[in-house]
């Protein structure tokens, strides 16, 4: 198979331990509910905007549940007894429950199949939206056609939506085909999304669902004055991770980075609320045909790259069959990775290739996500320009698809217009030159490059095969990814998680995953 | 460092009376820029480097890397915001304002102005040994996709090469009756390009021959106001090519045959 001899079997047998562990977590997830999942929920009915004291409608909605209910029936059988009692719209009766004027969960509870008859039409009518949505993305690659090679993948981090447009142009212009506006600091622990334009934030601004249709429409524009579809990227994660997806879809949203471990690690988000809050995620995003961008490259950020380059690969197996559980098909699953190993390690530029060569053919068809070095970049933007450089060229000889450029200035600030130009100026000219240099090399039997990815391979089996025995809520308790140990009732949203009752229906899951097997 | 933390109030309005760098955000005046001082890399160094950003107007500045070259040398890379603003509106700059053609239309415009070719002398004059200007400007190659004017149909081309005497340039404008001289200057030392063309010019005048001759400078520290000034009719700065030059003689030599 491919360049590097990688053994089937041992790929084969990692992929089945993956499935295992998936398949366990995934008991989990089917028997709990959270906060956000009914949140997102209402939104597909149609429940959007804050009232006078800035809270959004479906945060009053789900918080009086939980107060006045039981979260563990969901919202949909609430709401649909109170339209069938008052025949209140519902938006008339998130206004009320706003105003303390009824108690949603005061009224008889209906039957399931009564429960999805009175919500289909509010269901359809989201539903409809997202695959015109689709459709539009779709007539224009079209006209368009789609990109060989990587897509040259940027980001925008001003802190206000307008001025970020501004420079989302100029990137596209210079050749970007993917811009990701970046959030501000510390919306992952936000348990509500915030409402309207927003015109500020530290290292990004808000992630709100206007923020997403005024990005939308400044790429379509400047898509069309360049005869290409530029793809718009932003953050289906942290504690509102399904309703993000939700608002992604209803707005075109191209990809979202979604990770299944991410948060649980990094923002300390409890792990419970994570599992069941990615996987409705998750299959939103499939439904809307989201590119997802799994987070894997960040352990390297706080282990090391050549020692804990196994744990990269456990984690891609795992999110890979946590994606297939959400009916996600392989062309979405942008698995991530980076080149991160110091540059002072002897041979590193034949490691990485490596490894990124590893990924390509471990994992065909998927859109893998490669990241370029951050852990090693210093003030010295000579150098990095060079580090960014080597980075580019393992990409391409390697044929990594969504290309996430290097910024010389990484450890300075937050990207200048200029330094975005020149990072897609540097990958424009090494993917050029270099177009077909990975077809025309081969490795050494018994070689760096060979031994490297064979010992990677192995180390992340027999990681699979040890996270498959303990399972994965003692695997991230003992620290195994990234050196951080979380407790499974230990972070934040805990408190937002509860487990399902007998009665428990969520229409719109239900529908998207019928619509989604049908698919298949 | 990494996310930038501050709040940002700048004008949101873009004045070009005030017209300041772009980082991020416009108005942010951001600048970077790198340097060597001849000092140790330490402390104190990062604070020298500091007051000297201070100095050329640079607010706040961060040393961003300092890297030793050598014990008693240290190169820093700093960024800032620089105080300094432009009155942009206010700038003028002198520029060949003729219209610029394609090789084609320049023929047919040779073709329905002039009953016969154009003949033009070019040469790298006094110490300048390199060709690399005039080359681009005259050979059949041309220079990054723009052909030369040797490869223009009703051009009559002479390509002297390099370190060529004024005199000698003369003699040969007028042993082929030429009607242009272009003269290219590429790379010089402590401005003797300035003398060379001066010289020119002179040579031109005293010989009473300056008026039967567009008079052509070419080379990348030149510019149009500058060749106006020495007593030229044009001079092309860096990313001028043979379209460039031969629409301005061709029309320039249009208009003196009305005159």
């Amino acid at each position: 198979m491919g360049k590097l001899n990688l053994d089937k079997n041992t790929i084969k047998e990692a992929r089945q331990f993956a499935l295992k562990i998936a398949k366990d977590t995934q008991e989990f997830i089917d028997k709990n509910t959270t906060v956000s999942v009914e949140r997102t929920v209402c939104r597909f009915l149609g429940v959007d905007g804050v009232n006078e004291y800035d809270v959004p409608y479906p945060n009053i909605l789900i918080d009086h549940i939980v107060k006045y209910g039981d979260l563990g029936i969901g919202i949909s059988n609430y709401l649909a007894s109170t339209i069938k009692a008052t025949n209140l719209g519902i938006l008339e009766i998130a206004y009320a429950v706003s105003n303390k004027e009824i108690d949603i969960t005061s009224y008889p509870l209906l039957e399931s199949s009564e429960v999805k008859d009175i919500l289909a039409p509010f269901i359809s009518e989201s539903l409809f939206k997202i695959k015109e949505h689709k459709s539009k993305r779709d007539s224009y690659y079209d006209k368009y056609g789609q990109k060989d090679g990587p897509l040259l993948y940027v980001i925008v981090a001003t802190g206000n939506i307008y001025e970020d447009v501004t420079q989302a142009k100029a990137a596209a212009k210079a050749g970007a085909d993917i811009v990701a506006v970046i959030r501000t600091t510390g919306q992952s622990l936000l348990d509500f999304v915030p409402y309207g334009p927003t015109t500020e934030g530290f290292g990004g601004t808000y992630a709100t669902q206007e923020n997403f249709k005024i990005m939308r429409n400044a790429l379509d524009e400047v898509g069309e004055e360049l005869g290409r579809y530029i793809m718009l990227v932003n953050y289906a994660s942290g504690l509102c991770m399904p309703e993000i997806a939700a608002m992604g879809a209803l707005e075109r949203l191209d990809m979202m980075l979604n990770d299944s471990l991410y948060g649980i690690l990094f923002r300390d988000i409890n792990m419970q609320r994570t599992f069941v809050d990615q996987y409705f995620s998750r299959v939103i995003n499939a439904y809307a045909g989201i590119i997802i961008n799994t987070g894997e490259d960040n352990y390297l950020t706080t282990s090391d790259a050549v020692t804990e380059a196994h744990t990269v690969l456990a984690s891609q197996f795992i999110n890979e069959q946590f994606a297939l559980f959400a009916h996600m098909k392989e062309e979405l699953q942008g698995l991530g990775h980076a080149f991160e190993i110091n540059p002072e390690v002897e041979n590193g530029f034949l490691l990485e290739i490596s490894q990124a060569l590893m990924a390509r053919e471990i994992f065909p068809k998927a859109p893998l996500k490669y990241m370029p070095p951050t852990k090693h970049m210093t003030g010295n933007i000579f150098k990095g320009y060079v580090q960014n450089t080597l980075f580019n060229i393992v990409t391409i000889t390697t044929n990594q698809k969504i290309h996430l450029l290097g910024m010389l200035t990484e450890a300075v600030h937050t990207p200048f217009m200029s330094d975005r130009y020149l990072a897609i100026e540097n990958a424009r000219y090494i993917n050029h030159t270099m177009k077909n240099f990975g077809d025309e090399i081969e490795f050494k039997e018994d070689g760096i490059v060979k031994l490297r990815a064979k010992k990677v391979l192995n180390d992340s089996l027999n990681l699979l095969k040890e996270i498959a025995d303990i399972g994965i809520f003692n695997t991230i308790e003992r620290g195994i990814f990234a050196g951080i140990k979380r407790p499974i009732n230990g972070g934040k949203g805990l408190k937002g998680v509860k487990e399902k009752s007998g009665i428990y229906i969520n229409p719109v899951l239900d529908q998207m995953e019928k619509e989604l097997k049908e698919e298949k | 460092m990494g996310y930038d933390l501050n709040e940002k109030n700048y004008s949101k309005d873009l004045d070009l009376s005030l017209l300041t760098p772009y980082g991020d955000t416009l108005n942010d005046g951001k600048v970077q820029l790198s340097f060597t001082l001849p000092i140790k890399n330490d402390e104190k160094g990062q604070e020298a480097a500091k007051e000297l950003a201070k100095k050329m107007g640079i607010i706040d500045p961060l040393v961003a890397e300092s890297i030793t070259l050598d014990n008693e040398f240290t190169m820093y890379i700093v960024y800032g915001t620089v105080i300094h603003t432009i009155d942009y509106p206010k700038i003028k700059v002198e520029t060949v304002e003729t219209d610029v053609m394609c090789k084609h239309e320049i023929e047919d415009f040779i073709d329905d102005h002039f009953n016969r070719n154009i003949i033009v002398v070019g040469a790298s004059t006094g110490s300048d040994a390199h060709t690399v200007g005039i080359d681009a400007i005259m050979n059949m190659k041309g220079f990054a996709g723009h052909y030369g004017i040797e490869r223009y149909r009703n051009i009559d081309a002479y390509n002297m090469g390099s370190q060529v005497e004024n005199e000698e340039f003369i003699n040969k404008a007028l042993e082929i009756n030429a009607d242009v001289l272009l003269v290219s200057q590429t790379v010089t030392q402590k401005d003797v390009h300035i003398k060379n063309l001066v010289n020119l010019v002179e040579l031109l005048e005293a010989e009473n021959l300056r008026s039967r001759f567009v008079l052509i400078v070419g080379g990348p520290r030149i510019t149009h106001e500058l060749a106006k000034e020495l007593g030229f009719d044009a001079g092309f700065g860096p990313k001028k090519y043979a379209e460039d030059v031969s629409s301005f003689f061709v029309q320039e030599l249009e208009k003196r045959k009305h005159i």
